[in-house]
């Protein structure tokens, strides 16, 4: 057998775990795990400018493939700086795994140079920690990680790494274990078949049914077998912000997706409801709105990896855990089979009631002759990249904005920090997506505030000729906080306003990049053709908005999923 | 509702400041905790008692059964059980409360383990609410000292905790 420094077996592992890219930053605690990269070319390292950003990437790699993630830092401030990167992968229940350096093993408690408790700082935000206390552990270990960060509900894997385990001058026998088995972890692999069939029986009988689908549907890589499900029903179908793409947008079935800035008819359907097949969603607050209101009269099946998320916060009737798509499919087999089917004439008036609220609302917003609305961007970006593009954000009003007027026909093109809300995700997932699809279009939507919390890679773009495009969507101030302000404290704008914003044209060139400003309205088709024609730069284009705009429909806090504000004067 | 929570789990170096880390992070409430290993010294018994709404229970046994470490948990509220905690009493003894407490320590099927001239340490097994009991029993005046090991069950019958 082969012998090698801990250094080399983890670089191994990492290649015969197939891992292409990684995403990082060197230190001290690091450097022989650095020599060890340094001596091969199998695994590729992007270095970026703060390590957030790495996880970030990583994070928009794994969303947009479905696979895990590799980021490799150094001790201390190294492995501090990917923490909000790892809870925002935790929220989402994005797999990655997060390689740390720390300081060797007899310096570990004597607040050593760069020493930080990683175990303790990271363990409340990644499905699991693991430390190497020998160096013959490491591919063991490595394996152990991605293993546990892609299966069941998937999650980051931190894995904190002693210089000393790392010593080029100790070697060790060297093989990479083909299986592993953990006796207190199995992830269910199937649905209970009982409870199966007793959801389909519901399911039948319904008169007014609806389709929550979530995140979970795209992890689990379900779409298929969802869409299979929601067409061979009939039945509405509404997502989650984080299961955008689960369903084709497009299609007449569906209502596009609901919660705090969901649609009118998503909200009104889900309420009227007298059945939720929820499917990989976790009834989240900015969905639920008040949950002693509800659905008043609805029965709920929901399906779920994670048990823990079934009668969280909502109660379930009918509980099934386990993958989302072997379940879905066991579920259309019996729907297929079924001599029961959906009642024509309740479906029928539900369908009219439901047509009745999408022709109230749908998605409208008011257009003005010279000022751009942030809204009219979006819906000219989808029709310009033919809808088929890979859009990140970041968070606050355009996020909103992206995710109501870019309608995604395909999953992992989506790509937003749903659960935590991390400002500075979106340039650096657009670049982790830019370098594995290099042929397809990548946009960055994002605001000034947002853009300038991880402004920094736009250095490593240009080491690395990532064409994203930036489009910021520069309304002067931070929307959603001024949204907030306006509608709950008498339009005071508290720390709101984004003084002295820098020349993002010339930062964009000062960075060896393209920008584009503009801000008349006749200009925006022309000059966003322009960006998209320019297939090998980066371009920030930097839009001046309307600054007043507010993002509609919003639920009326703490009312039921039907209370809604419509407009800034109309109320539901 | 007071539940005692059982948990096998593996005997790891941090896998027990993850147990109590859920609890403090979804704002559980730990009353008493023990822990220890077991016959077999890759696990470790871990007893658990808290209150809660049975929602909240739920979610408690979900989430851990949802940490790596955690091999096996039951709820041992749910079924007949016994429930024994330690204690450990250091009282003051003199003149007439000698024979006062060395009545009240029978009574309570207890035991005096140390003696000094002023002292009795007394050692005490059993449901929280009994050792409560003697507590009370004695009066706090007389009470130097008190250690508690917190609560070890067991359910009754053939059922069985293990892999």
């Amino acid at each position: 057998m082969e012998l090698l420094s801990g250094a080399d077996m983890l670089i191994r592992s990492l290649q015969d775990q197939g891992i292409e890219y990684i995403y990082g930053y060197p230190g001290g605690a690091a450097l022989h795990i650095y020599d060890a990269l340094f001596r091969q070319d199998e695994v590729k390292h992007i270095l970026v400018r703060h390590e957030q950003a790495a996880v970030h990437m990583a994070d928009g790699y794994a969303r947009a493939t479905g696979l895990p993630g590799t980021v490799l830092v150094t001790s201390g401030p190294g492995a501090t700086n990917t923490i909000t990167g790892i809870a925002t992968a935790f929220m989402d229940s994005i797999p990655m795994v997060v390689l740390c350096g720390q300081v060797a093993s007899t310096l570990i408690g004597e607040d050593a140079f760069q020493e930080t408790d990683m175990m303790g700082v990271s363990r409340p935000v990644v499905k699991h920690n693991l430390s190497v206390r020998h160096p013959s552990e490491i591919p063991e270990i490595i394996r152990k990680a991605y293993y546990i960060a892609s299966t069941g509900r998937p999650g980051p894997v931190v894995v904190d790494i002693p210089k000393d385990m790392t010593a080029p001058n100790e070697r060790f026998e060297y093989a990479y274990p083909k299986k592993i088995k953990l006796r207190s972890y199995s992830p269910a692999i199937r649905g209970h078949a009982g409870q199966i069939k007793k959801a389909v029986d519901m399911m039948l009988a319904a008169r007014r049914p609806i389709i929550y689908a979530g995140g979970g549907v795209i992890l689990g890589k379900a779409s298929g077998q969802l869409t299979e499900l929601v067409r061979k029903l009939g039945y509405p179908i509404t997502n989650t912000l984080m299961g955008i793409g689960c369903y084709p947008a497009s299609d007449k079935q569906h209502l596009g997706w609901l919660g705090m800035h969901g649609t009118y008819e998503a909200n009104m359907a889900m309420h009227h409801s007298d059945l939720i097949l929820a499917v990989g969603a976790r009834f989240d607050d900015r969905v639920t709105n008040a949950t002693e209101k509800f659905c008043p009269g609805a029965r709920i099946i929901h399906i779920d990896i994670d048990p823990a998320s079934i009668s969280k916060t909502i109660d379930a009737d009918v509980p099934i855990v386990g993958p989302v798509d072997a379940v879905l499919k066991e579920m259309l087999a019996l729907v297929k089979d079924s001599k029961e089917k959906p009642d024509a004439e309740a479906l029928a008036s539900w369908w009219k009631q439901i047509d009745e609220w999408r022709a109230f609302h749908g998605m409208r917003y008011e257009t003005s002759p010279d000022v751009i609305k942030p809204q009219e961007v979006i819906e000219m970006l989808h029709r310009l990249t033919n809808g088929d593009a890979f859009v990140t954000s970041d968070v606050g009003q355009h996020q909103m904005f992206a995710a109501q007027y870019y309608k995604f026909d395909k999953p992992n093109r989506w790509i937003n920090s749903g659960g935590l809300g991390t400002m500075g995700f979106g340039l650096p997932a657009a670049m982790g997506i830019k370098l594995t699809h290099p042929d397809d279009e990548v946009l960055c939507i994002t605001g000034e505030g947002s853009i300038q919390m991880n402004i920094q890679e736009l250095s490593t773009c240009n080491q690395y000729k990532l064409p994203v495009k930036i489009i910021n969507l520069n309304n002067q101030a931070l929307g959603m906080v001024k949204q907030w302000q306006d509608m709950n404290y008498e339009s005071r704008h508290s720390h709101s306003y984004m003084e002295s914003l820098p020349d993002f044209i010339k930062l964009a060139e000062a960075y060896g990049h393209v920008g584009v400003r503009i801000d008349k309205k006749e200009d925006l088709e022309p000059k966003l053709k322009e960006v998209l024609a320019m297939k090998d730069k980066l371009v920030f284009v930097d839009i001046q908005v309307d600054r007043f705009e507010h993002v509609y429909p919003m639920q009326v806090a703490r009312g039921c999923m039907k209370d809604m504000w419509l407009s800034k004067t109309e109320r539901v | 509702m007071r539940r005692i929570i059982s948990v096998l789990l593996e005997n790891e170096p941090g896998a027990l400041s993850r147990v109590v880390g859920l609890f403090s992070q979804r704002n559980y409430n730990i009353e008493t905790l023990t822990v220890a290993p077991t016959e077999d010294e890759t696990l470790s018994r871990l007893t658990v008692t808290t209150t809660g709404s049975d929602r909240v229970i739920e979610q408690i046994t979900k989430q851990l059964n949802k940490l790596v470490e955690v091999v096996k948990l039951v709820d041992l509220t749910e079924g007949p059980h016994i429930e024994r905690e330690l204690m450990l009493i250091k009282l003051k003894a003199t003149g007439s409360q000698r024979a006062e407490i060395k009545r009240t320590v029978d009574i309570f099927r207890g035991q005096i383990v140390d003696v000094t001239s002023s002292v009795y340490t007394v050692q005490l097994a059993g449901a929280s609410d009994k050792l409560d009991g003697f507590v009370q029993a004695i009066g706090t005046s007389g009470v130097l000292e008190v250690v508690r090991s917190g609560v070890s069950g067991i359910a009754r019958g053939e059922k069985v905790l293990s892999l």
